[in-house]
């Protein structure tokens, strides 16, 4: 299962861990990002090697704010506190496990 | 309540039409009046037709699956959601299906605007009911004059601190309140984020979000507005034509390859068979 993140909780479970983390940024009033939430969950079932995690914009504000997100669902890879990859819409399970390689 | 609602009524969307309404389905076909097929003054390469018009099997096929009790309604999608069925909302009514089938057409070619492309998710959106929260109390602009420009500054205008239509050249629209601008615009200006629009004129305009929606509202647009994946522009489906959403499939040019009736057909029978077995899967689980 994913890991929702938080503001209170972004530091930690997300920028300071060194390998590969997937930040879905969600709303739940977004009917594009309730499509990729299960594809989401899949990827976080199959893929040992990267954390996945969500943030919820409307919840976290500061954090949709600090990374610019301005269209969801956006999608963000985190190696070491730095973003690697991003993509923008729905992603196809196959994009997303190509971006976690970057 | 349709069992298979499919946007597109040339070769792909009407192939489509004729396998479902077949296997008794309930469906629906939505047109706004367009195809590439009429463009093609004749054909000779479709199977068994020597010399046809493109206008002349466009019509035929329309016939075809009106005569076989499909719906046909020439109106404009404007929006594209789901909540258990998918729901379209048209410039007239809205309209309720299990399946969907977007047979919606050639891609149609991005406007070659400076920034355009790299203020992507950067201030440059394609759908106001996803991105429109992002604008609360910020300028925003829409791009385009029809009924889904409209739709999109509908939406956005109760959000934003300003909404504004520009025109990019055409008229303005006669049933608009919003403040307009019907200047060429030139480009668009930010590098970290959309700032402004700048016009042929030398004038200029502060905005911190652009919804495009120019003309009727496309593959493009529809895709995002319901979460369907594209590649390259196209909309990506698998070798039985599912799209990434369980219930939508789609066929025709707006998929890519070859651009040809022949394939547009085929792929709309396999869209139709699929849909099918969709809706019929969904009625015995029920």
């Amino acid at each position: 299962m994913s890991l929702q993140v938080t503001e209170a909780t972004f530091q930690e479970e997300v920028l300071a861990v060194p390998g590969p983390v997937l930040v879905d940024f969600w709303a739940p009033w977004c009917g594009p990002c309730r499509m990729l939430g299960p594809v989401i969950e899949e990827v976080a079932g199959e893929v040992k090697e990267a954390k996945i995690c969500k943030v919820n914009v409307d919840d976290n504000p500061d954090l949709a704010g600090k990374y610019q997100i301005n269209a969801i669902p956006a999608l963000m890879v985190f190696k070491g506190g730095k973003v690697v990859a991003s993509a923008l819409g729905v992603q196809s399970k196959a994009t997303i496990l190509e971006m976690l390689k970057k | 309540m349709f069992d298979a609602i499919i946007i597109g009524a040339g070769p792909a969307g009407c192939s489509a039409a004729l396998y479902l309404c077949r296997g008794n389905a309930r469906v629906l076909l939505l047109t706004h009046g367009g195809s590439s097929l009429l463009q093609a003054h004749t054909l000779e390469n479709y199977y068994g037709l020597t010399s046809v018009s493109g206008s002349e099997l466009y019509q035929q096929g329309l016939n075809q699956v009106r005569r076989l009790g499909a719906t046909v309604k020439e109106e404009e999608v404007l929006d594209l959601s789901y909540d258990g069925n998918f729901i379209l909302q048209t410039n007239v009514a809205a309209y309720t299906g299990k399946a969907l089938i977007m047979a919606t057409g050639s891609v149609r070619a991005s406007l070659p605007l400076p920034g355009l492309k790299e203020l992507e998710g950067k201030g440059v959106s394609y759908c106001a009911v996803c991105d429109g929260f992002f604008f609360r109390k910020k300028k925003v602009a829409v791009l385009g004059n029809g009924a889904f420009a409209l739709h999109e500054a509908a939406v956005l205008e109760p959000l934003a601190a300003t909404t504004t239509l520009l025109t990019d050249g055409a008229a303005l629209p006669a049933e608009s309140k919003l403040p307009g601008v019907d200047k060429k615009i030139t480009a668009l200006e930010g590098t970290e984020h959309l700032t402004g629009v700048q016009f042929a004129d030398g004038s200029r305009l502060d905005v911190d979000g652009l919804f495009v929606a120019l003309g009727t509202a496309d593959t493009n647009a529809l895709a995002r507005k319901l979460g369907l994946v594209l590649e390259k522009n196209y909309l990506a489906v698998d070798q039985t034509m599912h799209t990434n959403i369980p219930g939508v499939f789609a066929a025709g040019d707006c998929i890519g390859g070859l651009n040809q009736v022949a394939t547009a057909v085929g792929e709309g029978a396999i869209a139709g068979m699929e849909a099918l077995k969709f809706i019929r899967a969904q009625a015995q689980h029920k």
